[in-house]
């Protein structure tokens, strides 16, 4: 069993802790149909309160709305019932404790929609209606909870599910070197989408159950990388990402301009950008320099007018394998 | 120190709604240059920037960063917005400057997280 709890133990959860705030997300993402309650017990208008309690408390349900024929007039609470009870009227109809003014909600909208209301007024439930107009469910906060809950669940497991499939991927396929390569086509110019590729392969890694020091390593040298393509090529240039499980090869490559002094553009400091990349926040001669502190091979060689070659290298230790769950 | 607290002391507006307040600030950075920001930052800081544009947000990403301080009351174009949003790294703007929040920052007991600069390239970080 001492396998199966370093197993456990190598399932990066990062991002689990994070879920927190993800509820506010599922909020805007989960609609108000996904969460209610179907079919809802409803009554009619005629119904004599006394029939209500019993209908209540067969149901277990503390609310239900008024429906006549297929139009929703009204809705009916266990205040109003409680109100109806003081007054000893227990023969009159629903129409006359029920609320006339019901607040509703659509099946399309979002869930974060009847939050709203559920927080601004003392409403506990509201009756959800279709486009048209028509009931076709109930929506209390514990629906709300329920549906929350249910959606984190599913995230969780659905994440957990890819790292852990991701952070075995090498284990079952038998060859005297497994190699995962990762290509990413970067564009000249385009600004707004860098670091899109670090991004990618940084998330991959974690995936993969590198640490996350590895992971944080690879991610900013590749984003310098990345930016410099960005920067200084012609026409853009390919990064590319080779995962082993000992060992982790980064190439960023590009056919032009070249770098005419390699030593001097290594220099801390030194920078050929243009005034509106530094107003952008880069060109401040760093690049490289990060490069080779986060990595721990660098090799950069260019040629003037063929190209320009970055070739950077990670090595893992024993603990810190990729892809495999016992090293 | 977490992200709530954080945006007390700099008297700041979160931008980004679905951040967790709760998450823990170590310690802090200040730069405008996105690798100067790389090249010294430890992970889980505050970054203290005047710069608003996506690559804030991807640099953050990339160096582990737990917030992002705009200074000077800036607010940034919705995509930098939208991509914190989806990264899920809070993003506070201030009114005050960078000198004011750095130390607001650190009479609040916050320490320091930029590494001092290597002045040798070739040792390893």
């Amino acid at each position: 069993m001492e396998n199966s709890s370093s197993q456990k133990n190598r399932v990066i959860t990062d991002k689990v802790v994070e879920s927190i705030s993800r509820v506010e997300e599922l909020a805007y993402e989960l609609k108000i149909d996904q969460v209610m309650t179907h079919d809802p017990q409803t009554i009619a208008p005629d119904v004599v309160m006394e029939d209500v309690l019993e209908i209540f408390r067969k149901a277990l349900i503390s609310g239900a709305p008024v429906v006549s024929g297929d139009a929703l007039v009204g809705i009916l609470s266990m205040e109003d019932l409680i109100h109806c009870l003081r007054k000893n009227d227990l023969r009159a109809p629903v129409s006359e404790y029920m609320t006339k003014k019901v607040i509703t909600v659509k099946n399309s909208e979002q869930v974060i929609e009847a939050l709203k209301f559920f927080v601004n007024t003392k409403l506990g439930r509201l009756p959800v209606v279709d486009i048209d107009g028509k009931l076709v469910g109930i929506l209390t906060k514990g629906d709300v909870t329920r549906g929350l809950l249910k959606a984190l669940q599913q995230d969780y497991q659905t994440e957990e599910l890819i790292r852990y499939r991701a952070s075995h991927l090498f284990e079952d396929i038998e060859s005297d070197r497994t190699s995962l390569i990762l290509r990413y086509d970067i564009k000249a110019g385009d600004f707004v989408k860098g670091g899109t590729a670090s991004s990618h392969i940084k998330r991959a890694l974690l995936r993969l159950g590198a640490s996350p020091q590895i992971a944080r390593r690879v991610g900013i040298a590749i984003y310098e990388a990345e930016m410099n393509l960005i920067i200084h090529t012609t026409r853009g240039g390919v990064i590319r990402i080779e995962i082993e499980p000992h060992q982790i090869l980064m190439d960023a490559y590009d056919d032009g301009p070249g770098i005419p002094d390699v030593n001097l553009a290594m220099k801390p400091g030194y920078s050929t950008a243009t005034e509106e990349i530094r107003e952008l926040g880069f060109g401040a001669g760093m690049g490289l320099v990060n490069i080779s502190r986060c990595v721990d091979q660098m090799k950069l060689e260019s040629v003037v007018d063929k190209g320009t070659r970055l070739k950077m290298k990670i090595f893992l230790n024993e603990e810190n394998t990729v892809g495999e769950a016992t090293p | 120190m977490n992200v709530d607290e954080l945006r007390k002391i700099v008297n700041g507006k979160l931008l980004t709604p679905n951040s967790d307040l709760s998450r823990e600030v170590k310690g802090g950075c200040g730069a405008d240059l996105m690798s100067d920001v790389l090249a010294s930052i430890q992970p889980e800081a505050v970054l203290l920037t005047g710069l608003c544009n996506p690559q804030v947000i991807r640099t953050a990403q990339m160096a582990d960063v737990a917030a992002v301080v705009l200074v000077r009351g800036k607010i940034p174009p919705q995509e930098t917005i939208d991509l914190a949003i989806q990264e899920r790294i809070p993003v506070i703007t201030s009114p005050y400057g960078m000198f004011e929040l750095c130390g607001r920052l650190h009479r609040a007991g916050m320490p320091s997280l930029e590494m001092p600069v290597d002045i040798d390239p070739s040792a390893k970080a």
